[in-house]
């Protein structure tokens, strides 16, 4: 589903990624870990699409470059980002934006878009599946949220858009065990054949939650080691020192 | 690698659409008064429209201050120095010389005209359901729905009509509000005012649909110096919709319009505003100067005016629509949208008066700027030492796009009264790259991501118009910005 070669990027001439390789198939959970500075939210920004990199390298999505799509193309085509620190819209209705982004990807793809009644059932059935609080989504959005509530919110987005390839940086960084386990319940709900997840995290801890087919360990723009969900359990006992 | 080619494919996209669409000029014969301001040319207008001896007194007493006064000059948009002498304050289509009896008899390319813009003056404008008075230039070309509303006893007609046909309520409240010796631009307006829209609600009528007056600019080298007059009397209500456009000129053209709304008793008037004169190049060439003076006098006890406006067009918008609260109880509103982009300028907001007791005002203004624009609040809430109870709530929201442009607030306060209760919010926030980064992940493009987020900004003021407008608006809200990030 993605392929990734060689992959280089650069911000204001700093090297971020230096020659990062990964391939996630259909129905596949990856897990990146990786110390603070080692380019894991970079990797999920280049994959996403933001501006203000220097790329190199070689990235497809169902065997089409990837790289030369805008943010939101490549939303359309099924690639969904969970944000590390999700942003606040004053005066949009949480609803309202929900609606506004799913009709936007279907009609992209010659679908038809819903109109309120329709989604407004569809929101209310997802947000129950997932044990989030409706309120929620009469809120504007992520304004006054708590860390936990735009986290779930992210979550919740991810289900009503059900992507191909859902990208979490670091979501269960400032989350409770609670909100954890409901989040982690949300992604495992979203998983089969056909979804594939890109986890970034610093902590093994949601690993215990999410199982991952395959773990990889970023270090300084390269991918050093690769495994089973073991790996990460190594990492969280003798600490990233040792791949330096 | 960066993807810069399909910006810019897109940005010459944007560019095509921003395109002032109302910019057409019509070629159309017309009627001028020579060039200049002087007595002559007072008495020519005056004579045009074969108006009544107190009518031109009225005019040449205006004349006659207007002489003495100083223009302005406090304002933050300056402007060059415009040349008084250098104007012609009156034109006309000459096909109104005799003017048409019915819709039938009008020149059809002013019905072209209005067609154009998107008001159809016949047989569509029936199915809409609001009246409305098209304002061509200096003149009124045509009043669709007169007979039903006259049924009512509502007058609805062109200020050059009301002059004559009912002169004792026009003589009664004309200048009531807006003394002729008022301020330079006003005083200006009453002595060559040239036409505009006559409103009269009776007793205790709720006005059955939307009154609207569409002006237009078309005529070059021509101020527009329209004049509007709404009565409510007691008991009444009706809601009033004006929009503007005018064709593209390299020049900078003036708007002095007065605009006097008077509430008696238990009386209820709404005033809504599109106004999308046409706001000069994306270099800040040509454009309207909109200098308007529009205030409301709640007259009567419990009466309430509110003020809605949209201001997305001219090159500089200079205006403070305001509301003397006098009758006890009585109530005023003002909801306002200001967009400024490219060199567009505006220093506007509002001013509330509160003089009787249990008096209240709301204040609500959302500006945006873009570009390299400029965007003033000024606005003032004096309460006076009879104003028991008065109560006022102002929220103030700038929103910035890019980081060329500038937002300020200055609310005057000015409170008499120990009894009262004022409040005061504003914040200035930005549309972070951040934010749209985060709408385009969830599949919304450039221009999709900033409507929604301006009109979440705005949602407050939006909801305040009319409904069959509200959806136009909204639309220009994100045409207005288009281009603007990005």
């Amino acid at each position: 589903m993605l392929k990734i070669e060689d992959l280089k990027a650069s911000i204001d001439n700093k090297d971020i990624l230096k020659g990062l390789n990964l391939e996630i198939k259909a129905g596949e959970v990856h897990a990146i870990m990786g110390p603070n500075g080692s380019g894991k939210s970079t990797l999920s920004n280049v994959l996403s699409g933001k501006k203000g990199y220097e790329i190199s390298g070689k990235v497809t999505f169902e065997e089409k470059n990837l790289l030369n799509l805008e943010v939101e193309e490549r939303a359309h085509k099924g690639i969904f980002l969970a944000f590390q620190y999700p942003l606040e819209i004053p005066g949009v209705n949480t609803n309202i934006f929900l609606k506004t982004s799913l009709n936007a990807i279907k009609k992209s793809r010659g679908e038809k878009e819903l109109d309120a009644i329709e989604f407004l059932k569809l929101v209310k059935q997802k947000a129950l599946d997932l044990k989030f609080d409706e309120k929620i989504l009469s809120r504007q959005l992520n304004v006054g949220f708590s860390g936990g509530e735009k986290k779930k919110n992210e979550i919740l987005q991810m289900s009503i858009l059900n992507p191909k390839l859902s990208i979490l940086d670091e979501t269960d960084s400032g989350l409770d065990i609670d909100a954890l386990k409901i989040v982690s319940e949300g992604v495992n709900a979203l998983r089969n054949k056909k979804s594939s997840f890109l986890i970034i995290t610093h902590y093994q801890r949601i690993l215990d939650y999410i199982k991952p087919d395959f773990v990889h360990v970023l270090i300084n723009g390269k991918i050093v080691k690769s495994g089973g969900s073991e790996l990460a359990q190594e990492l969280e006992k003798k600490g990233y020192e040792k791949f330096n | 690698m960066k993807t810069e080619s399909n910006i810019d494919i897109r940005a010459k996209e944007i560019e095509k659409l921003k395109k002032y669409k109302y910019g057409f000029t019509t070629d159309i014969e017309s009627i001028r008064a020579p060039k200049g301001l002087n007595e002559e040319v007072i008495r020519f207008i005056s004579k045009i429209k074969k108006e009544p001896k107190w009518m031109l007194d009225f005019r040449l007493k205006a004349f006659e201050r207007f002489k003495q006064l100083k223009e302005p000059n406090w304002q933050k948009p300056k402007y060059p120095k415009i040349d008084y002498q250098d104007l012609y304050y009156y034109s006309a289509p000459k096909s109104m010389d005799d003017k048409p009896k019915s819709l039938d008899e009008l020149d059809p390319k002013l019905l072209e005209t209005y067609k154009k813009l998107g008001i159809p003056l016949q047989e569509q404008a029936r199915l809409n359901g609001i009246a409305v008075d098209a304002v061509f230039d200096s003149v009124s070309v045509a009043t669709t729905f007169k007979g039903e509303l006259t049924k009512q006893g509502i007058i609805f007609c062109s200020m050059s009509e009301a002059i004559q046909k009912h002169p004792e309520l026009v003589q009664k409240y004309l200048g009531s509000v807006i003394p002729i010796t008022d301020h330079f631009f006003a005083t200006l307006n009453s002595a060559v005012f040239t036409d505009g829209s006559f409103v009269y609600i009776p007793k205790n009528t709720r006005c059955p649909m939307e009154l609207s007056t569409y002006f237009r600019i078309n005529a070059s080298e021509t101020g527009q110096f329209e004049r509007t007059l709404i009565i409510a009397d007691k008991g009444s209500y009706v809601s009033y919709l004006e929009g503007c456009t005018a064709p593209m000129r390299d020049e900078n053209q003036l708007h002095a319009a007065n605009v006097e709304l008077i509430a008696l008793d238990d009386a209820e008037i709404k005033y809504s505003t599109v106004q999308n004169w046409y706001p000069g190049d994306k270099d800040g060439k040509g454009g309207i100067y909109n200098f308007v003076t529009k205030r409301g006098l709640c007259k009567g006890k419990n009466s309430k005016i509110s003020w809605t406006q949209v201001e997305t067009g001219s090159a500089i918008t200079w205006k403070y629509p305001s509301c003397i609260l006098k009758g006890d109880n009585s109530i005023g509103e003002f909801y306002s949208i200001a967009i400024t982009n490219n060199h567009q300028k505006a220093d506007t907001g509002t001013k509330m008066i509160h003089l009787g007791k249990n008096t209240k005002s709301k204040i609500i203004s959302k500006g945006i700027s873009a570009g390299f624009s400029d965007m003033m609040y000024r606005g003032l809430v004096d309460i006076s030492p009879k104003a028991d109870n008065a109560r006022n709530f102002t929220q103030c929201d700038s929103l910035l796009m890019g980081n060329k442009c500038g937002a300020h607030t200055i609310p005057y306060i000015k409170n008499k009264n120990l009894q009262s209760n004022i409040e005061h919010e504003a914040t200035t926030s930005k549309i972070s790259d951040e934010q749209l980064y985060y709408c385009n992940q969830r599949g919304l493009n450039q221009e999709e991501a900033v409507s929604l987020i301006v009109n979440g900004f705005c949602k407050e003021v939006l909801q305040q118009l009319p409904m069959e407008f509200a959806v136009e608006a909204q639309k220009l809200v994100a045409i207005s910005l288009e281009g603007s990030v990005g």
